[in-house]
């Protein structure tokens, strides 16, 4: 398949171009082209695509890049810089009306995921703003839609009001901010049904809701692996209502998400969140350099270390740390940050986040053995306090009793000690160069 | 223009309402599609770099795949080539049958549900989140029950809020059973019961419903393969089909959803949902390109008889009739 990140595609271009020495201005002409097919790939719409590269190379030919002595590496910086810029910066605030309640429309194609980004809205309001949200299930179309509100209102404890699928869409509406008023919500989210943005009676419908309840808020939420079509769907719906501010969903799945970037230039609506799982806490704010990287097919350093920062017990790490520079680092120790890297989810979709992950060797399409790193553990567990704390004092007889109580081979049991030493060797040295340049702690990785 | 006439000649004759919904579902995607390739070649003089160039901007707005539109260019410049072609009008029924040679070329397998005469036909249904599986479910079940058949439905969706009533609703409408349990419960458990009141009740068809699931989650990519797992154990040949829903708005990723539910659940065929929405229709030649399972089912609208057997020749008279009827004429 032909998802390369647009480093390695910009390599390749120069891998061809290098025996010139100087690069020209044809030669900005082939980066050009590799910046745009990444694009494309990306699902980034192809006429925002042409404008981004026109802009782009603009840059590239004054100078900057042909000055450089690491063109690739500047082109891939000035790609990312404009990327990011076209995105805007981060815009996660909501609306508050003066007059409560305030009032939040979402719009969208069938199947963006509607509904479940209300119930995570809901639960975003309360929980960072302490708000009192009403939930309106205006959707009478989609068959149990009303329902699927209900459950997630009832999950999260949420108060959904519902008139039923035979009363109009308007007409929910208006009681419903009536109700609000009467209960003192001070937020009002309405889910509306999914509609195509060229079915006009259904568009008239929206329009009505907007003339009645005078939303401070219409979200349009969008499926983050919308193709070309995203800029038609985006462009169509902010034309007759208005938006506000976009949802990108389901971008815990391994789509670049070009979208997002077609809907901004599109519409020029802020990116204010994105779906990142089907729990009801995965609403998170839109990073737009993150966006970028993704886009570009270059990893997402930031998610990973968020992640891993979020996993990590500090104290134990400062523990370990000392650990290694005393090289009193043992088996127990090395279980220890096992579990800890596990328990930040499954390692295939860590190594995903690496930029280059997918070119490295060995790495490309290797799904990483959990069980492998089972048996890791099978072993650990299965020798003494002492030869944990001293694996030098393990002699064959010992080694073949830890085979056999971890259910392994002798061989397996070589290995582990064998990467083990490595791995302290390692340490050895680093803590050495630490040394010999600045008294700053020894960071692990993942700190 | 003897290949239209072939293709117009073979629809102008039958009064196929299929074939107008066909071209009223993809009156969107001709217009956009076809008007640009018309203008394109209006505006060219010559076959030229730049030509192709736009062309090929043309393919990728249609979201057909990157790999799909090289292949296409590169074969389209070698035949230009080779027969010495000038004129960018000429260009135009090469890009039609290049197109129409994909579609049908790739492979050989059929279009038609494999169905089992006189005993169970177990049909799962997978795909990603918010595609349309259950919908499709429903009006599938409706052309089952019109042709008088016994249908089941299995409400494997035990994730979703709401799921389980969504099924329900429809297996009112249409007038069939649901299969269910609890919300939350193991829907490998649902299958089973599913796949024993099939056979207890002797249904001829029993539609599988699962949750909408992202392909890189592989905790719940193996969920279903267990899921699969127990249909192959309980009904020796089942499932008999196993549909891929894919939603026609979707972009590039359609490409890895297709090849990872393939690798989970060793699909057999797709359903391109929300058709009627999309300007775009060119994912389909990059599926039917890229990997071989044919698209077998088209949803082109929201209504219970919305869903169509997928013709690749019908659908590229669709994506073409404003060409071939013009280029008939003439």
């Amino acid at each position: 398949m032909a998802f390369e990140s647009l480093a390695d595609r910009l390599q390749n271009t120069f891998q061809k171009i290098r025996g010139k020495g100087k690069v020209n201005e044809a030669d900005v002409k082939e980066m050009m082209r590799e910046v745009r097919l990444a694009l494309l790939e990306a699902d980034v719409n192809f006429k925002v695509v042409k404008d981004f590269v026109k802009k782009v190379s603009e840059r590239a030919v004054g100078q900057e890049v042909l000055k450089s002595l690491s063109p690739g590496q500047q082109v891939i910086k000035v790609v990312q810089e404009e990327l990011t810029a076209l995105m805007g910066g981060e815009q996660s605030k909501i609306a508050v009306s003066n007059r409560p309640p305030t009032v939040i429309m979402m719009v969208g194609l069938q199947g963006a995921g509607k509904t479940t980004t209300t119930g995570k809205l809901a639960n975003l309001l309360r929980k960072k703003y302490n708000r009192k949200p009403l939930l309106v299930a205006a959707d009478i179309y989609r068959p149990a839609a009303i329902k699927q509100l209900e459950t997630l209102g009832k999950q999260l404890s949420f108060p959904v009001f519902s008139l039923g699928d035979q009363v109009s869409p308007v007409e929910i509406a208006r009681q419903a901010i009536a109700k609000a008023k009467e209960d003192h919500h001070d937020y009002v989210l309405i889910d509306t049904a999914g509609r195509l943005h060229v079915d006009e009676t259904l568009m008239g419908e929206l329009k009505e809701i907007q003339q009645l309840a005078n939303p401070d808020e219409i979200f349009l939420v969008v499926d983050a692996m919308t193709g070309q079509d995203a800029v038609n769907v985006a462009q169509s719906f902010n034309e007759q209502l208005g938006l506000t501010g976009v949802v990108l969903t389901k971008l815990d799945g391994d789509t670049r998400g070009g979208a997002a970037l077609s809907i901004r230039a599109v519409t020029q609506t802020p990116i204010k969140f994105v779906g990142m799982g089907e729990k009801m806490d995965a609403l998170e704010t839109f990073h737009p350099e993150r966006m970028a990287s993704r886009i570009l097919g270059m990893g997402d350093v930031l998610t990973l270390i968020e992640k891993a920062q979020a996993n990590v017990d500090t104290e134990k790490a400062k523990e370990l740390e000392q650990k290694m520079r005393t090289m009193s680092f043992t088996f127990d120790d090395f279980l220890d940050q096992l579990g800890q890297v596990r328990s930040m989810g499954p390692l295939d979709d860590l190594l995903k986040m690496l930029p280059g992950a997918n070119k490295m060797k060995g790495l490309n399409n290797v799904s990483i053995d959990e069980k492998q790193i089972g048996r890791v553990e099978a072993i650990i567990r299965s020798m003494t306090k002492l030869e944990k704390e001293q694996p030098e004092a393990i002699n064959a007889g010992r080694k073949k009793r830890i085979a056999k109580g971890s259910g392994t081979t002798i061989q397996e049991v070589n290995r582990l000690i064998k990467q083990f030493d490595d791995m302290k060797k390692m340490m050895k040295q680093m803590t050495n160069m630490q040394k010999g340049k600045k008294k700053g702690g020894f960071k692990l990785p993942f700190m | 223009m003897s290949f239209f006439k072939k293709l117009k000649d073979k629809f102008t004759h039958q009064t196929d309402t299929v074939t107008d919904k066909f071209k009223e579902g993809l009156t969107k995607t001709r217009n956009s599609f076809t008007g640009r390739v018309n203008d394109l070649v209006a505006r060219y003089r010559k076959v030229d770099e730049d030509f192709f160039e736009e062309l090929e901007e043309i393919l990728f707005q249609a979201d057909v795949g990157y790999e799909t539109v090289e292949m296409l260019i590169d074969e389209l410049k070698m035949e230009v080539k080779r027969k010495n072609i000038q004129d960018p009008a000429d260009v135009q029924s090469v890009i039609s049958e290049k197109l129409v040679d994909i579609y049908q070329g790739a492979s050989s397998a059929s279009v038609d549900l494999n169905m089992q005469e006189g005993s169970l036909t177990v049909i799962l249904f997978v795909g990603v989140n918010g595609v349309g599986k259950t919908t499709t479910i429903g009006k599938l079940a409706h052309r089952f029950k019109q042709e008088g058949k016994k249908v089941i439905l299995a409400a494997g969706d035990t994730f979703r809020a709401g799921a389980i009533e969504q099924l329900e609703v429809w297996g009112e409408r249409v007038g069939v059973e649901v299969v269910k349990q609890a919300a939350g419960s193991d829907p490998a458990a649902v299958m089973f019961d599913s796949l024993q009141a099939a056979k207890a009740r002797g249904a001829d068809v029993l539609l599988c419903d699962t949750a909408g699931r992202l392909q890189n989650k592989v905790n719940l990519m193996k969920e279903l393969e267990k899921v699969k797992r127990v249909i192959e154990r309980e009904v020796p040949g089942a499932p008999h089909e196993v549909l891929l829903v894919l939603d026609a708005t979707t972009g590039q990723n359609a490409l890895i959803q297709a090849k990872t539910f393939k690798e989970a659940t060793d699909v057999t065929g797709i359903v391109l949902s929300k058709l009627d929405g999309t300007a775009k229709g060119g994912i389909v030649l990059a599926i039917r390109n890229e990997l071989e399972i044919p698209v077998k089912l088209v949803g082109l609208g929201e209504k219970m008889d919305d869903l169509q057997e997928f013709d690749p020749e019908k659908y590229v008279y669709g994506l073409f009739a404003n060409v071939i009827e013009k280029g008939t004429e003439e």
